[in-house]
């Protein structure tokens, strides 16, 4: 037992979480104490509940920390930094024999991708089952299964899973699986970071779904905790505070991999106009993280010290602002939107590419247009202040930046059209989701057009009509582009195939189910159903009892999909290398691929997209003096890999 | 090889002209379609003539948008899926076509633009200050509404329902007591968000008689919800009675000032109706069914009217078992006019005897 909780793991997890908590209600008492608060035990019914309130902050922020340190996250560096012997060749900690490797720190960027990648999903699940929840007591006007405070939780706890623990995270889990990959490097830049930032995640998922079990409920701000509501209701607010600190720590870290492994571990011959274009869009969306999260992590600390401790940032009275909270929240949170899109545009050019066996149009065009993205990005956040009460002449550049996005959009809509023309469509599951997308994101993309427009979004603002914009572009953009990747890379990652048959039937009762959900929620909106309510007039009865039955054909679609991941994991027929005839370099290795995925580095000698080009080459497994030799056999090589 | 090219370009030009043709009467269809659907409530507000065309325009722009879309893809689909034999054929290596980009770039930029400068001029007109209107102060909290007019001799006259003269436009200056609310009337098509510690202001001129909800847009905590009032547009002649006789019985207090227009004193029913209670409360005698709040038919058994009373005035003084402190309003006793919270506590003590 003893030298279970001496060796990193579980068990010294465990211990050192109650040794953090209890921590952090000695550090608590002794500095009431020392303030001549009240002692915590003289309460005469239970304890003090401001002792037990400012406890519960102190061990939300500490007791992470120690179980990452119980865990082993920080082992290695706590060696080398105390001068013991440190082994810089020891890859204990690399790759997965069973199962039980995957709940373990380990620093192989495929483990950690898979990681990522389920763990997300698990928490896409407990989102679903909110949304659930929140479409069965909206099915009828009155209040039904849960109270006004239970349901307004429900929502927010939905959207910050969903926003901050799925779709953040999974494109994350799927280009840390992919990317090294991709560009010929064996893992990550630095994979005991990659390690820290994967067990920040379920951290913080943790502590947004514990809340419901806080005194006082869960967080029921929305996703967006607007101060001064965020600073004035019960503790489990503080979940969401603390918790979005850790989604994002780990999405800033990550984010820093990304980039020193792109600028530092491409193979040889690996120019930037050489990369994949998924590996520009997680450039793309790592400049983003880098820049943007540090701003939500100062809201959420704003409200935290307005909370905890008695600042006034936004208590009017004594010179706060209330509309500073927002402006900061957005700065992070528009970008933010695009953070949950780009990479899914890099997904979605390859699997067309591959699915339509034609190189993608306008390679270059694609690439620019994804920075284009990430600097206007920069420059719209104040359009969710429309109607906030700013000064008003802000709103006429927002909303001319906001409208003028839509051209890099638009260009890229357009070339992955002009990348399907005239070429051989391989309808399966991953190019239905990439079509589903193309067709879905655009709708999103046009009312999205619309609420650039001021005297519409005057009118819209808050209403369904934004739960259909935001469902369009993040359930039918960006989840249809993760579906589309998983089902893509399922046969890289797993080295088993997956059931076709009960994909396509996966896509189809999603796409129908998706839109009968969300598309009705745009009409109610215009009609004046306010969001975030958890009762409505009669009036907005009908269309409401449709949108949750549909709404729950929606959920039991995405039953199929863990059904056949899961099956198809376990029993699915083996996988070749290369399945889908894919050119880049993930798919020149075995499935899976070894443990540090190249036996030989490659040399990147062409583009990534050359589909119908006779003879044509991305990668091969010599160096490119031998292959300009001998070019016969370095083809060759490169198709029997 | 070259001639095999000629009849590809070719077939490929006769391919492009089928998806033009298809696109096209898609688009009119779909413009069409999207013109004929009812989107909007009541045009209670001259805004809202304005904001409903741009929102037309918007369809007439962007449907073709999304049928261009959906039509080269299903195009697609339809031509170029994969047909047995093809397994392990490739498309022809098209990288890109310059002239192409520049036109998908170029056009959607143009059209950007000038949907920017139609919204601006829409708006200018929309948000336009206009002279002799009439100043009302909205102060939201949670979770109600207070509409406050200047009365006769500039005194002050608070109401919990919004009345405005039709025709005359109405310049709303709004405020928060203690979180963020957000003042919209849906048939008015304006909303601005109440703010803690800054006014801000929102214009409209009325121009259909009716009632209309007044809603909270902005999640402002549990009663979010319920947070709706009611604005009646009325004729000027008719609101102008009505803000005498408020400002009367606000300064009087006495059960003998009409309120209604015709009857002596208030009609708790009507009161109970026009605060709004029934929104959270169940009343079998007002045919009610709201659940945020108690069910009145139960929890007022047997009450006596001083419980009843203290219970509006003072919601916190005895909260319910199984619902929260603080949804309901605090400030009834303020709002309510002395007659009209008489009339309601009575009415109370009556129907749940």
């Amino acid at each position: 037992m003893t030298a279970q909780l001496r060796a990193p793991g579980w068990y010294r997890a465990g211990a050192f979480v109650v040794g953090g908590v209890l921590f952090a209600a000695a550090l608590v008492t002794i500095v009431r104490l020392a303030y001549g608060f009240s002692n915590p035990f003289d309460g005469s019914d239970g304890w003090d509940s401001h002792w037990q309130n400012a406890v519960l902050i102190v061990a939300l922020l500490g007791a992470p920390l120690f179980f990452f340190v119980g865990l082993g996250a920080f082992d290695y560096w706590f060696y080398w930094a105390a001068g013991r012997p440190t082994r810089p060749e020891d890859h204990s900690s690399h790759g997965a024999h069973s199962w039980r490797d995957y709940f373990r720190v380990n620093t192989d960027h495929k483990v950690i991708g898979i990681q990522y990648v389920v763990t997300s999903f698990f928490f896409m699940l407990v989102g679903g089952l909110l949304a659930m929840l929140v479409r069965a007591e909206l099915a009828a006007p009155g209040s039904q299964f849960v109270d006004a405070n239970a349901y307004n939780g429900l929502f927010s706890v939905h959207a910050s899973l969903m926003i901050f623990l799925f779709i953040i995270p999974v494109f994350a889990g799927l280009a840390n699986y992919v990317l090294p990959l991709m560009i010929g490097a064996p893992d990550m830049a630095f994979p005991r970071l990659n390690a820290l930032s994967y067990w920040m995640l379920p951290v913080g998922g943790a502590m947004m779904t514990a809340s419901f079990f806080a005194p006082g409920g869960s967080f029921a701000t929305g996703w967006t905790a607007y101060a001064p509501l965020s600073t004035s209701v019960p503790i489990g607010q503080l979940f969401f505070t603390i918790g979005v600190q850790f989604a994002g720590a780990s999405s800033i870290a990550t984010a820093l991999n990304f980039l020193v492994t792109i600028i530092t571990m491409r193979a040889p011959g690996m120019s930037f106009w050489r990369m994949p274009l998924l590996v520009w869009a997680n450039f793309s969306t790592s400049l983003l993280v880098v820049i943007a999260t540090p701003f939500i992590a100062a809201s959420q600390f704003f409200v935290l010290l307005d909370y905890a401790l008695g600042f006034n940032f936004f208590v009017p009275e004594r010179a706060g602002d209330v509309l500073m909270y927002q402006h900061v929240f957005w700065f992070y949170s528009h970008p933010a939107v695009y953070i949950m899109m780009l990479p899914g545009f890099g997904i979605i050019s390859e699997v067309l590419s591959v699915k339509a066996r034609k190189p993608i149009f306008g390679y270059r065009m694609m690439a620019f247009s994804l920075l284009a993205i990430v600097l206007l990005g920069f420059t719209v956040w104040a359009h969710h202040m429309f109607v906030s009460g700013m000064q008003s002449w802000i709103r006429i550049p927002m909303m001319v930046t906001t409208a003028i996005i839509a051209v890099p959009t638009g260009i890229k809509i357009f070339s992955w059209l002009a990348t399907l023309w005239r070429g051989v469509l391989h309808l399966d599951t991953p190019m239905l989701f990439a079509l589903g997308f193309l067709t879905m994101f655009t709708l999103g993309g046009i009312s999205g057009v619309m609420l650039a427009m001021l005297p519409i979004t005057i009118h819209v603002s808050d209403t369904y009509f934004i739960v259909a914009h935001i469902h369009y572009v993040l359930y039918g953009g960006s989840l249809f582009t993760i579906f589309a990747g998983v089902y893509y890379w399922f046969p890289k990652m797993t080295g088993r195939m997956f059931d076709d048959r009960l994909g396509r039937l996966h896509f189809w009762l999603t796409f129908i189910s998706f839109n009968l959900t969300f598309g009705p929620m745009h009409v109610i909106g215009i009609q004046g159903m306010p969001r975030r309510v958890a009762d409505y007039p009669e009036q907005f009865a009908t269309w409401n009892l449709f949108i949750s039955l549909a709404s729950f054909v929606l959920g039991l679609s995405t039953l199929i999909f863990v059904f056949n991941m899961v099956r198809s994991w376990r029993t699915g027929a083996r996988a070749e290398a290369n399945p889908w005839r894919g050119m880049t370099l993930e798919w020149q290795v075995s499935s899976p691929p070894p443990i540090f995925n190249f036996d030989r580095v490659p040399t990147v000698v062409g583009g990534p997209y050359e589909y119908g080009v006779p003879g044509a080459v991305h990668g091969i497994f010599q160096p490119a003096e031998v292959a300009a030799r001998e070019p016969a056999v370095a083809a060759g090589e490169t198709s029997r890999e | 090889m070259g001639s095999e090219e000629i009849t590809a370009t070719e077939e490929s030009r006769s391919h492009f002209r089928q998806l033009l043709a298809i696109g096209a009467i898609a688009s009119v269809l779909g413009v069409t379609l999207g013109l004929l659907i009812d989107w909007f409530p009541t045009q209670a507000s001259e805004q809202a003539e304005t904001v409903d065309t741009v929102w037309d325009v918007l369809i007439i722009a962007s449907v073709p948008v999304f049928v261009l879309v959906m039509t080269v893809v299903l195009y697609c689909v339809w031509r170029y899926r994969m047909k047995p034999g093809e397994e392990l054929k490739d498309g022809p290596p098209i990288h890109g076509n310059t002239r192409l980009e520049i036109v998908w770039t170029a056009i959607p930029a143009i059209l950007l633009v000038g949907l920017c400068s139609y919204s601006y001029v829409a708006l200018t007109d929309i948000e336009e200050a206009k002279a002799d209107s009439l100043e009302v102060r909205v102060v939201g909290e949670q979770f109600t509404w207070t509409f406050h007019y200047k009365g006769p001799g500039g005194k002050d006259v608070a109401s919990p329902q919004l009345y405005v003269p039709r025709g005359r436009p109405v310049k709303f200056t709004v405020q928060s007591r203690d979180v963020i609310h957000d003042f919209w009337v849906p048939a008015f098509r304006m909303k601005i968000d109440a703010v803690p510690g800054i006014d801000t202001h929102l214009r409209i001129t009325p121009k259909t008689n009716g009632e209309y909800p007044v809603v909270c847009a902005e999640l402002c905590g549990l009663g979010h919800a319920v947070m709706r009032q009611t604005a009646h547009v009325v004729d000027r002649a008719e609101f102008d009675r009505w803000l005498q006789e408020r400002a009367a019985g606000a300064e009087g207090g006495g059960g003998g000032e009409e309120t209604g227009g015709g009857g002596a004193a208030p009609d708790g029913k009507a009161v109970f109706n026009e605060a709004g209670c029934g929104g959270c409360h169940k009343l079998a005698d007002a045919g009610t069914t709201g659940g945020t709040g108690p069910d009145l038919d139960e929890g007022l058994k047997g009450k006596d009217q001083a419980f009843i009373r203290e219970s509006i005035v003072d919601p916190s003084a005895d909260v319910t078992e199984g619902f929260s402190d603080g949804i309901m309003p605090p400030n009834f006793g303020d709002t309510l006019q002395p007659a009209e919270l008489d009339a309601l506590v009575k009415y109370l003590a009556e129907v749940t005897k």
